[in-house]
């Protein structure tokens, strides 16, 4: 059991890091995929660099340096994240990793694609969650559009319940295993209109479903917070001043808060929510 | 005024046939985001309990009433006034939104 888990390790939940073990603490920072830092060419404006730095240095020097300072750093895809009795629990692919406390670091992922008909029929059997919704499809036609592992864990949360699920790519390579059916051909519109009817590709054919579950890419900072109940801005999570969501324990800082896209904004709202979290562990001893 | 528990019994006599508005949390006992947003329905029934109620239809004991309403993910928060839904909001929604919807 660590005492905080971070989710992401751009500068966001590097510095979150950095703060929380210099107080001690038991970190565990876990990533995957390219951060957008680290495909920056080079970061002109941030404080100290006379003559700039590659964002991918500037990545990979802040992961070495928490891990100079104790912070374990895993390379994991992490898949969910759910809460337990004294804390969090965050799945990756292979393991489950335990804390009290949990930073969400994951950068701004899109929760959703630009497909006509999605925002008009979200909860309306669009759904972004299918261990919350997959109930509401018993037996019927669903199919999850993403095109990753976070896909494939979505169509399985939904194999049991529903009568048929599918994988469609909206028109990229579909980048797991999977044994489920997979169509790479790409949406042009979720039709319904009080309710998810079918979905039209662009060579014009349409097939009925019933529910259209999102789950793009790999599974992002937004999609995490929708399961647990964590307010959202649009696409980002809503924190307080000290970085906290409105679930207990719970961090996010950086891109995922939406707002200035900057590494001197994800550097200082990580150092708050590691400081944070480091004072309410400290107050629930 | 505590939430009020609703069932195919008690929905129109509660929300139907009143002059108040009504917040309707409906929610399942296995959905994670439901039990993050219940401590905010019990306190927002609290503070509106003069002016307006609340009430809360599990889906699974009452799955026609949340058919009804075309209910499709959990949490979702309808708001009615004379009846008829103004307001609906599909997963977690901050208190303040609600509270300010319920005036």
């Amino acid at each position: 059991m660590y005492d905080i888990i971070i989710v992401g390790a751009g500068p966001a939940g590097i510095s979150a890091g950095l703060y929380a073990r210099r107080a001690n603490k038991n970190v565990l920072i876990i990533y995957s995929g390219e951060s957008n830092l680290e495909k920056a060419e080079k970061i002109d404006n941030y404080y100290g660099f006379v003559n700039g730095i590659s964002g991918k240095d500037l990545y990979e020097n802040g992961i070495r340096q928490a891990e100079n300072i104790g912070v374990e750093v895993k390379k994991e895809e992490v898949l969910n994240i759910e809460m337990t009795l004294d804390g969090f629990a965050v799945k990756t692919i292979d393991n489950v990793y335990e804390s009290s406390v949990c930073i969400i670091a994951t950068g701004n992922k899109k929760l959703r694609p630009n497909i006509k008909g999605i925002i008009e029929l979200e909860g309306k059997g669009v759904s972004y969650c299918a261990i919350c919704d997959g109930f509401f499809y018993r037996n019927k036609n669903v199919v999850v559009i993403g095109n990753g592992k976070y896909a494939v864990s979505e169509a399985k949360d939904l194999e049991n319940i529903v009568q048929n699920v599918k994988i469609l790519t909206d028109g990229k390579e579909m980048e797991a295993d999977t044994t489920f059916d997979v169509d790479t051909r790409k949406i042009s519109q979720i039709i319904g209109e009080d309710r998810v009817e079918a979905i039209k590709f662009e060579d014009g054919d349409t097939i009925d479903v019933n529910g259209v579950f999102i789950a793009l890419g790999e599974a992002g900072g937004s999609d995490f917070a929708k399961k647990i109940g964590v307010i959202l801005d649009k696409d980002s999570i809503k924190v307080d001043e000290n970085m906290a969501t409105n679930v207990k324990g719970l961090y996010s800082c950086g891109n995922s808060t939406g707002g200035l896209l900057q590494v001197s904004k994800a550097v200082y709202e990580g150092a708050v929510a590691g400081l944070s979290a480091v004072k309410y562990l400290n107050e629930r001893k | 005024m505590s939430v009020i528990v609703l069932s195919e019994d008690n929905f129109d006599e509660e929300v139907r046939k009143t002059d108040k508005k009504v917040l309707v949390d409906f929610y399942a006992d296995w959905c994670g985001p439901c039990k993050m947003m219940a401590p905010a329905i019990e306190k927002i029934a609290e503070e509106v309990a003069e002016y307006a109620k609340v009430g809360k239809v599990n889906v699974d004991d009452s799955p026609e009433i949340a058919e009804e309403f075309g209910i499709m993910s959990i949490p979702t928060l309808l708001i009615f006034e004379n009846g008829e839904v103004i307001h609906k909001h599909v997963g977690v929604t901050d208190k303040e939104t609600l509270m300010s919807e319920l005036k």
